[in-house]
């Protein structure tokens, strides 16, 4: 088959991602990581890090949900397009954290 | 539309073709991975407006408590910390039984999905029924925002009997009355996120009676895999609300 060719079948060149089953073993593994990731959280919130506590826990948060997002919801598997996707919409959603951010830290923190 | 017509005469094309043969399979799609790629997309797209939704909470949750960390301090450490980790096991248990759902379908096994479907439902439920006996112990102390609200927890705190400190560092009434501000994120936050549990549940029921009908054993899978990207977004919220309303504010800084 000529590579000119359009083709819209996806036939000679297929870019949607084959489609993948997960397992029971994998959800398995993912499913004791994000017990053991809540536990470890619980742990550390009675710890006393300082300025630490909050950025370590949401740092296990932010862990536990890329686990989430990559296993159970199988963007670990899918297309370029569905995790181009994904990324873009995370991406855009901390450029509205930060811009929202700079514009309160700048205006009259302190002065409520 | 005459590319189409070639390619589909092509020997190649047509065996790719014929095993696309469900029912559901749209005239519109060139191929079932197409189909599913667009659907997965479509969903991802909207959950994308629930992050947008959230992520707005979130940001007045991360103001305020940098505003009236005092009094976000206190009233967080209000919040039981046991009843908070026992339901996030029980969120994260029931979105492991969504995900096994999940592969049920896709592996064509129907007792097995149905049987998914209702624990993935049970565990919903047991999340809601502890959050329940939370909001009503709020109801009780009259930590509930608005004109019976009561402050006077967070400006005289009880005394540690072993101590005789209190057990949390006073605020002045001014700032106790900025309680009402967590509060208020508290039950919209966790309240928003139990409503969209609620919307899963009793869409639960119905995929449930849909994959009992036999619906979605027979390589017809979309709905159930469309849902459980709703319903695991449904614990990735509630994995960051714990950590922010429960657990960050146990040392002060």
């Amino acid at each position: 088959m000529s590579s000119q060719h359009h083709d819209p079948a996806n036939v000679t060149n297929p870019e949607h991602a084959e489609h993948h089953i997960v397992g029971p073993k994998t959800y398995a593994i993912i499913f004791i990581t994000l017990l053991t990731f809540t536990g470890i959280t619980v742990a550390a919130a009675f710890v006393n890090l300082g300025i630490l506590n909050p950025i370590v826990a949401l740092a296990i948060a932010s862990t536990k949900a890329v686990i989430v997002i990559l296993f159970f919801m199988h963007v670990y598997y899918q297309s370029k397009l569905v995790k181009m996707t994904v990324a873009a919409g995370f991406f855009t959603f901390l450029i509205l954290i930060t811009m929202t951010l700079t514009d309160y830290i700048s205006r009259a923190w302190g002065l409520w | 539309m005459d590319n189409t017509i070639v390619a589909t005469h092509e020997s190649h094309a047509e065996e790719h073709h014929h095993h696309a043969s469900l029912p559901q399979h749209r005239h519109h799609f060139e191929t079932e991975e197409q189909q599913r790629e667009a659907g997965t997309f479509g969903m991802w797209l909207f959950l994308l407006t629930e992050i947008m939704f959230f992520g707005g909470l979130f940001f007045a949750y991360l103001l305020y408590r940098n505003w009236y960390n005092p009094a976000f301090v206190a009233a967080s450490n209000q919040l039981s910390i046991p009843l908070g980790t026992v339901n996030t096991a029980v969120l994260i248990t029931s979105g492991f039984f969504m995900a096994l759902a999940v592969w049920a379908a896709e592996v064509r096994k129907k007792g097995m999905l149905v049987l998914m479907l209702v624990l993935t439902t049970v565990f919903g439920l047991g999340f809601l029924g502890v959050k329940y006996f939370e909001y009503k112990e709020k109801w009780e102390k009259h930590h509930i925002p608005g004109a019976n609200f009561d402050i006077s927890e967070f400006v005289n705190p009880p005394l540690n009997p072993k101590t005789g400190k209190p057990t949390e560092e006073p605020l002045a009434p001014d700032m106790a009355q900025k309680t009402q501000v967590f509060f208020s994120l508290y039950f919209a936050m966790t309240g928003m996120h139990a409503l969209h549990m609620i919307i899963g549940i009793g869409l639960l029921f119905w995929y449930t009676a849909r994959a009992q009908r036999g619906d979605f054993s027979s390589g017809y899978v979309a709905p159930i895999e469309n849902f459980a990207l709703y319903w695991h977004f449904v614990d990735i919220v509630w994995i960051f609300l714990f950590p922010l309303l429960y657990l960050i504010n146990r040392h002060p800084v």
